[in-house]
């Protein structure tokens, strides 16, 4: 005589489809599953947050010496004709026009001679603008543009099929298609530096100071005590892509 | 002014991407074309509704070379459909692309069976594939003819949702990049829609005469006629949505309007205003509006369509450049403008462009010695045969 407790074959079936179906649901929806919890770096103390990366440009402190692009290029073999960072020069004025440009040769010098009638001059550096909503990694039609835990927008150089949507969805144009892998680059904050706790290599090469890198997470980090401090904004808010490059002192005629 | 980003010196969609969008463009207009006849039961359009659905198809298999010329690493397209990432507008592309040329080969092999058939009763090499393509079934009679034109009637109705969606895509491809101002319109997929038929219907005129005129084939006068008038209805549609967009640009002031209509009134002032506005629309346009309203002799009739129909070809082809590569002039900096000019030999260059184009018609000629896109055209003076 079959035991009270014992499941009959129908239920044992059923039981088992539920669960294959669960799983499978899981699997495709893996943010409903635990797993968000099991990502590397996740089983941190709720003390200890994983950092979340950002940068600041206090454009009141370049004085234009590109000494950044050098370091860039050095750091990360940027091929030649093409930059992850840049500064660019603004010169206004009287009646208001701006002249803008960039030293992107004769190793990264400003060399044109002054315009005349300038009342106010400044320096920009630009980089990837590290978006909290990257509208590059949206349009990455096989995911090679990624966010990285700590906030970093990188590139899977495996991945990537250099269709170059990405360059033009870039609202900053800030990436390129570097000419020898024929894949995306672009600024990657250093990520092999920071990772390992080093400044990224444009931050460490600035004279003035004016490239700040740190944890928006740590509240006693340098650059979240600066953003305490400063007034700033972001480039082309517009856009809606939540920069987290932020910049301090920014002047109007910057796009 | 002119400070551009140091990167945007660089244009990054080549001449591949102008050719990419108008070649679908060609493939989702001739579909159309012979879905009015096979859905719509345009009977005068009968004659050319084999060739357009070939058309479409020869186009469609080459729709994706440009790309893959394009690509840096062609090698790995096949992640897009392997692993793609749905928040990319692009990465649906290989599905609909996938599906709609399933669907346009099936349609062509129910419209086609009964002469493949007959082929393949022949000896011989070209009879021996298509009793491959057959799948070895001879059985033709009243019932299977009638079973193959209800299934070609329910592919070309669906096939035409899936054209629009093919060929708006590509619109939506470009229309929603809003770090483009030039680009960065809803309204860009429906132009790209109404541009694609234009592309098509012309595209079938024009060859339709060639071929015609080598063979010594009489025109069918109804046939040429109502596409005459379709492309007129078509391009006049075109032609306003695209004015509609450049006048919502001037008049809604935006931080983008200097540039852009710095951008009209420089770089693009002879590929976009006087080219593609002034010469390739306005002149087809007049040319077709004598020929739907006026009596003329089938001669001047004739002449008048099949130029309006390589002028509206290379309007769509104008439009193509002036949107792809127009769009990717304007710094993202609205300081000034960056410049392009394709190499002749390079691998993104004007040759191998000439070269992609121009394949698909050599297929198309393949396709027709095997089976006959004209079975209905009567010699000029001779009575009807079939080729």
């Amino acid at each position: 005589m079959p035991c009270n407790d014992s499941i009959s074959r129908r239920t044992m079936i059923r039981r088992l489809a539920i669960g294959a179906s669960g799983t499978l649901l899981l699997s495709i929806f893996p943010k409903l599953s635990f797993g968000k919890e099991d990502a590397p770096g996740a089983s941190q103390t709720p003390a200890k947050k994983r950092p979340l990366y950002a940068y600041a440009v206090d454009t009141s402190r370049c004085i234009g010496c590109c000494a950044c692009m050098r370091a860039c290029r050095a750091e990360n073999d940027v091929p030649e004709g093409r930059f992850r960072t840049w500064v660019e020069r603004y010169r206004v004025r009287a009646n208001g026009e701006a002249l803008v440009d960039v030293a992107a040769q004769d190793n990264f010098v400003f060399t044109e001679p002054p315009a005349e009638d300038i009342v106010k001059a400044f320096f920009v550096p630009k980089l990837c603008n590290h978006c909290e909503k990257s509208v590059c990694s949206q349009v990455c039609p096989v995911g090679a543009s990624y966010e990285s835990p700590e906030g970093v927008v990188l590139v899977d150089q495996k991945r990537c099929i250099g269709c170059g949507y990405c360059v033009q969805a870039c609202p900053y144009g800030t990436r390129f298609i570097h000419p020898e892998t024929h894949t995306a680059g672009k600024c990657t904050l250093c990520y092999h530096r920071i990772t390992r706790g080093e400044l990224p290599a444009c931050v460490l090469a600035c004279p003035k100071g004016a490239r700040m890198f740190g944890d928006l997470h740590d509240p006693l980090s340098h650059l979240s005590v600066f953003m305490k401090q400063r007034r700033y904004r972001v480039l082309k808010p517009e856009m809606g892509t939540h920069p987290k490059c932020y910049y301090i002192d920014l002047d109007l005629e910057v796009v | 002014m002119n400070y551009v980003f140091p990167n945007e010196l660089h244009v990054t969609w080549t001449v591949m991407i102008v050719l990419y969008p108008y070649i679908t463009g060609l493939v989702a207009g001739a579909f159309i074309v012979s879905s009015l006849y096979h859905v719509f039961g345009r009977e005068e359009l009968k004659p050319i509704s084999r060739f357009s659905l070939a058309s479409a198809f020869v186009f469609l298999l080459f729709a994706t070379l440009p790309l893959l010329m394009h690509l840096g690493h062609p090698e790995r397209a096949f992640n897009i459909m392997l692993t793609p990432h749905f928040t990319s507008a692009m990465a649906g592309f290989g599905y609909i692309y996938t599906t709609y040329l399933i669907l346009v080969a099936l349609e062509i092999w129910f419209v086609m069976r009964c002469d493949l058939i007959k082929r393949a009763q022949e000896s011989g090499f070209l009879p021996w594939i298509c009793r491959i393509v057959v799948l070895f079934n001879y059985k033709d009679t009243p019932e299977t003819r009638e079973a193959d034109h209800r299934v070609t009637k329910f592919l070309a109705g669906l096939g035409i949702p899936l054209a629009c969606m093919l060929h708006g895509y590509v619109g939506f491809l470009f229309g929603s990049i809003k770090a483009n101002p030039w680009w960065a319109t809803p309204m860009m997929f429906i132009i790209f829609i109404f541009s694609a038929i234009v592309s098509g219907i012309s595209v079938l005129i024009f060859h339709y005469f060639i071929v015609s005129r080598i063979n010594g084939w009489k025109i069918d006068a109804a046939c040429v006629r109502s596409l005459a008038r379709y492309l007129w209805a078509f391009m006049m549609v075109a032609v306003a949505l695209e004015m509609m967009e450049l006048l919502s640009i001037a008049y809604e002031q935006t931080e983008a309007t200097d540039v852009l209509g710095l951008l009209i009134r420089t770089k693009l002032f002879w590929s976009y205003v006087v080219l593609q506005f002034m010469v390739c629309s306005l002149v087809p346009f007049i040319m077709l509006a004598v020929t739907a309203l006026f009596r003329l002799s089938d001669r001047v009739a004739y002449a008048l369509i099949w130029l309006s129909s390589c002028m509206l070809l290379a309007q769509v082809l104008l439009m193509r450049w002036n949107v792809v590569i127009g769009g990717q002039l304007v710094s993202k900096s609205m300081r000034g403008f960056t410049s392009y000019m394709p190499g002749v030999w390079e691998k993104e260059g004007l040759i191998t462009a000439a070269v992609i184009f121009t394949l698909p018609f050599g297929i198309l000629y393949v396709f027709h010695r095997i089976v006959s896109l004209f079975p209905d055209v009567e010699k000029e003076g001779i009575p009807p045969h079939g080729v």
